[in-house]
């Protein structure tokens, strides 16, 4: 925002508060009111805002207080950011980038803890990222913030909290590469945002007990990283896909339909993709558990891989 | 007769040759540049504002330019019906004719840097906005020299010089667009406005009300102008909306009902909102108009409404034929001067249409062009990326 006059930022609460989950703190006192911009509770219509705001030539980062919320604006979100380049025949571009936190918290309910990732995948002309530690937060932030397409940012509730060492200075990551966790040997378990530290912990067992997963956080969500996933496929011959969105026509669905498509003759064993279970998320916390994937099934999926 | 018409030849010699922003210079037809006045038909009715006069000034050269500016529009859209029913527009086609006084209107109390957006009966705005009739015929047969390249449509006119922003399909999602628009214009303190067009049918949507809020709250420049043909495809205003007083409805935002059919009084209106948002913040101008034809043209536009109204709102309040009169009864032009205004006119309109036919269909290629913009070197789709045109570093 320092550096581009045109950035802004617009959401509920992003402003004076300092954003629900404090993303946006001490933006407005730095910037003023009109670029760090509270908005009415008009999902549909701020999100519309922000994207004719860009059409004119700003930058603006819309923040849905939560994933869930930005349902809501689903038809500006698909129909004018992801479209609109390409009806107006390339004479508009859309430079927006839609964040906000989603999945499954802790006992927040079936309303707030949703995926939205499998719901957009499909929208022509929309690219999605999804963070998971604070190097590539805010590496995938400023590269989002200064892509010319649309890109919906997808954050996790739960990662808010975790404090690393990242550098000072400017850097970016790559919107289109995957990070590559753990190189390994065994198998490919491809992941993103939360799962990925439910995989590493269940990699910690896995090492006790003689195997060696290659962990890849895939990131990109839409397009796939085919080139480091492929690669990865190349060497090891297995896959295993942990993610948190629903096991109906989620990412890891059209991941797998990718990878066979693609790699096919690489593969040794059958593709498995551990999901969340095709339920509203329950509010009861063991409930709420068995709804997501957990580290001892990561260790069982893999076991059964490698056999 | 013959007199007459050489002694206006001579005054023009006289006079400054104005030629209109939009089309060149007419021919016999006076170009005075003198202003007079004209009262408006009817007039303006406020609601929490002080209504501008209803008497506008205006010159013989403005008068003959909206002249032939609404026939070209009017003949355009006639043209589009021919072609639709014979087939070569295809799937949805939303006529303006009828409505052209408010297109016209609204240009002229405008500059270029004042951003227009409207909804899917947008042939004669992008006409209004300099749009060239070839592009915008191909656009509509799909052709490569579309305005869109082929690939939007009869509802995705655009044109981004002109600040024109289309063409939108959905019923209602223009207007946080429009408002987001405003928004850039107030963030970069550039003194222009918005005016966001919207229909009777569209303004009983829920993202409006919030769209208005907003920028009644940040003092946004727009004028959002509620296009009242009084029928939402085949609903007729009273049916859907409780109260169909469009100019109201803003509550705590003031708005003026004008009559769409006298470009003069929209030009009146126009003006007027534009001073007032950029002192004020948002108005909503409610354009009293009709179309003649149905919705689109997979409506017949007779079940609804019977021809007697159809043809009596032709008579009484056409839009063109009060312009005609003006122009007769101030001896601004003969009736035959006029009569073959409208033949070149027909015949410019048939030789866009000849051109846009010569326009190829786009290249196969064109299918995957512009779902991105070119960035990193990345134009691709699919989440498998199929066909990479760059190798990731």
């Amino acid at each position: 925002m320092k550096s581009d006059p045109t950035v802004c930022v617009m959401g509920e609460d992003v402003g004076h508060y300092g954003g629900s989950y404090k993303v946006t703190k001490g933006l407005a006192e730095m910037f003023g009111d009109l670029r760090v911009l509270d908005t009415p509770i008009a999902e549909n219509s701020f999100t519309g805002m922000g994207i004719g705001a860009a059409m004119k030539g700003l930058r603006p980062i819309v923040e849905g207080m939560n994933m869930g919320f930005l349902l809501l604006a689903y038809n500006q979100i698909s129909n004018n950011c992801g479209m609109l380049h390409y009806t107006s025949g390339g004479q508009f571009k859309i430079p927006v980038v839609i964040r906000g936190p989603g999945g499954v918290g802790r006992q927040l309910g079936a309303e707030h803890s949703q995926r939205l990732e499998s719901y957009f995948q499909s929208i022509p002309g929309l690219q999605m990222v999804a963070c998971s530690t604070p190097y590539n937060a805010k590496g995938l932030m400023k590269a989002a913030i200064r892509s010319e397409n649309p890109v919906v940012l997808f954050e996790h509730v739960l990662l808010y909290n975790l404090k690393e060492k990242i550098p000072d200075e400017e850097y970016i990551c790559c919107l289109e590469e995957a990070e590559m966790v753990r190189p390994g040997e065994h198998v490919t378990i491809l992941t993103y945002s939360r799962m990925r530290y439910h995989v590493m912990q269940a990699a910690k067992t896995l090492v006790n007990k003689g195997y060696d997963p290659e962990v890849i956080d895939i990131r990109s969500l839409k397009p796939f990283d085919l080139h480091t996933i492929g690669n990865s496929i190349k060497k090891t011959h297995r896959v295993l896909i942990v993610e948190e969105c629903m096991r109906t026509g989620g990412i890891g669905a059209s991941l797998r339909s990718a990878i066979i498509d693609n790699f096919w003759d690489y593969l040794d064993a059958p593709i498995m993709c551990l999901s969340s279970q095709d339920v509203p998320t329950p509010y009861a916390g063991t409930l709420e558990d068995a709804t997501v994937v957990q580290p001892a099934q990561i260790v069982a999926a893999v076991e059964q891989i490698c056999q | 007769m013959a007199a007459a018409a050489l002694r206006r030849c001579l005054t023009r010699r006289q006079s400054i040759p104005r030629v209109s922003p939009l089309l060149p210079l007419t021919r016999l037809i006076s170009d005075s540049t003198d202003p007079i006045t004209i009262e408006t038909s009817l007039p303006f009715k406020p609601h929490l504002i002080d209504p501008p006069s209803r008497s506008t000034t205006t010159t013989a050269a403005e008068l003959a330019s909206f002249f032939r500016t609404m026939l070209l529009m009017r003949r355009f859209e006639i043209a589009a019906d021919s072609l639709y029913k014979s087939k070569l527009i295809r799937g949805f086609c939303h006529l303006y004719d009828g409505q052209e006084a408010v297109a016209v209107g609204m240009e002229s109390s405008l500059t270029r840097r004042d951003a227009i957006i409207t909804a899917y009966r947008d042939h004669c705005l992008y006409l209004a906005r300099g749009g060239d009739p070839v592009s915008a015929f191909a656009e509509l047969m799909g052709r490569k020299a579309g305005c869109a390249r082929g690939k939007g449509g009869s509802m995705h006119f655009y044109k981004r010089d002109a600040n024109f922003f289309g063409g939108h399909g959905i019923v209602g999602a223009q207007v946080p667009l429009g408002c987001g628009v405003a928004f850039a214009q107030r963030y970069r303190k550039e003194g222009t406005v918005t005016f966001d067009l919207y229909g009777d049918g569209a303004a009983n949507q829920g993202q409006l009300f919030e769209a208005l809020n907003m920028a009644a709250l940040w003092k946004l420049p727009v004028v959002l102008v509620c296009e009242n043909n009084h029928y939402g495809m085949g609903t007729a205003e009273w049916k859907a909306s409780k109260s169909p007083a469009y100019y109201k409805r803003g509550d705590y935002v003031p708005g003026l009902k004008v009559d769409g059919m006298d470009v003069l009084a929209v030009k009146q209106a126009c003006k007027f909102a534009k001073d007032h948002v950029l002192a004020n913040g948002p108005i909503i101008l409610e354009m009293d108009t009709y179309r003649y034809h149905g919705h689109s043209m997979s409506d017949p536009g007779s079940t609804y409404r019977t021809r007697d109204e159809i043809a009596g709102i032709r008579q009484e309040r056409d839009p063109i034929e009060r312009v005609r009169k003006l122009l007769l009864a101030h001896d601004f032009a003969t009736a035959q001067e006029l009569k073959d205004l409208e033949k070149e006119i027909r015949k410019e309109v048939d030789a866009a249409i000849a051109k846009a036919k010569e326009s190829p269909m786009p290249d196969p290629s064109e299918l995957f062009t512009n779902v991105y913009v070119n960035d990193c070197g990345l134009e691709s789709f699919g989440v498998d990326r199929k066909v990479v045109r760059t190798v990731l570093p």
